[in-house]
């Protein structure tokens, strides 16, 4: 079944895994900045990976026939250091015409702490100021429950916020009534360990339908399986659902979100009906 | 945007039958993990995340749905207020009731 991987950090993965992905029916592929695993130290860092993001890695992705989209920020994980989140933040802006940047992300939470809370706040003013679409990571194990109340009550301090442009990614059972709630969209995860099994994402689909929902694989430089997508479709087989519910999922809503920047072209599908 | 109405559950005797074995597998290993922890002779059970982890264990026999929710907050910091700054890099997978008093 065709897919779109809606987060996936290529710039770790291999040209292996790209054949793989376009081999198992990736059409397209959106890329949030993240944490390279250790802390850039300088701003100049960050203007090397957002061209690496922007002009390197689209055409890596074309000659697998996958298009590339990315989103752009300083990530979570270096959230603290309020300086730095300050330089790279005013230097995001000269991207943002980039034909494969879709808006800002993924910006989060990690440890919830207030200096977290700022350098998201910063992002999401640089978002709403430049009319961005935003991609949000929220926090990993015992902090994401916290993490993710303590997200959405700052993206509503903002009044002209729109949820159905907002992405709250890496959902799990116990945080993702209060997204759907809130009129956001969201993604999970699938990851073998630290976030949600293919069968985990079946459940939480069952349990509360398939509206704003997508499922990604996060693929990065981490315990990740960039064939996790296609696993939850076989997932979806194993139980008994339609394709046509698959589909929505890992197809139909992607588009549907994504399809709200006006850069985003909706990849045609070879099992079109 | 389309309306979905919630996809049905296998009926449970097909459900069984198919994810029987896996799961029989998944208990088995976290016994073993357990005995694993009494022969190395350790006082593993006073560790926060191995409290957490015998408290999740206890909800797999308790009845009634939204097991998978109760367990997540089982690990889940409860707290609301932002930590005043960054104490590690990494979360650990439990919530560990001493970090509230140092900070
Ligand atoms: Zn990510």
């Amino acid at each position: 079944m065709d897919y779109i991987e809606m987060h996936a950090h290529m710039v770790s993965r291999t040209t292996d895994d790209y054949t793989q992905m376009a081999l198992m029916g990736c059409a397209a592929i959106t890329e949030p900045a993240f944490w390279a695993g250790w802390d850039r130290s300088t701003a100049d860092g960050f203007d090397d990976y957002f061209r690496q993001l922007t002009e390197f890695e689209p055409k890596r992705a074309a000659r697998f026939g996958i298009k590339h989209y990315t989103w752009l920020c300083l990530n979570p994980k270096e959230g603290e250091e309020r300086d730095l989140a300050r330089a790279v933040v005013r230097r995001i802006p000269k991207y943002l015409d980039h034909a494969n940047v879709l808006g800002i992300g993924e910006i989060g939470l990690n440890r919830v702490t207030r200096n977290e809370i700022e350098t998201f706040k910063d992002h999401v003013a640089l978002a709403l100021e430049h009319n961005q679409m935003i991609l949000i990571h929220t926090p990993h194990l015992e902090d994401k429950h916290k993490g993710t109340r303590a997200i959405i009550q700052a993206l509503q301090s903002f009044p002209n916020m729109d949820p159905a442009r907002v992405s709250i990614d890496h959902a799990e059972e116990h945080t993702i009534e209060m997204i759907l709630d809130n009129g956001f969209w969201t993604g999970l995860t699938l990851y073998p360990q630290t976030k949600v099994s293919v069968a985990r994402a079946v459940d939480i689909i069952e349990m509360h339908g398939a509206d704003r929902v997508y499922v990604d694989s996060a693929c990065d430089w981490g315990h990740s399986v960039p064939a996790a997508v296609p696993r939850f479709v076989m997932e979806m087989r194993r139980r008994g659902h339609a394709d046509s519910l698959a589909r929505q999922i890992v197809w139909d809503n992607p588009i549907a979100f994504l399809g709200q920047c006006p850069k985003f072209e909706p990849p045609v599908s070879a099992h079109a009906v | 945007m389309s309306e979905t109405s919630r996809p049905k559950p296998l009926p449970a005797r097909e459900a069984v039958d198919e994810y029987f074995i896996e799961n029989r597998h998944r208990v088995l290993d976290v016994a073993a993990f357990l005995d694993r922890l009494d022969r190395s002779g350790g006082d593993w059970r006073s560790d926060y995340r191995m409290a957490a982890l015998v408290r999740a264990i206890g909800v797999l026999a308790e009845p009634g749905a939204g097991r998978a929710q109760r367990i997540q907050m089982i690990f889940s910091d409860p707290t609301v207020e932002p930590k005043p700054k960054l104490d590690q890099k990494a979360a650990r997978g439990a919530w560990d009731p001493a970090s509230e008093k140092g900070a």
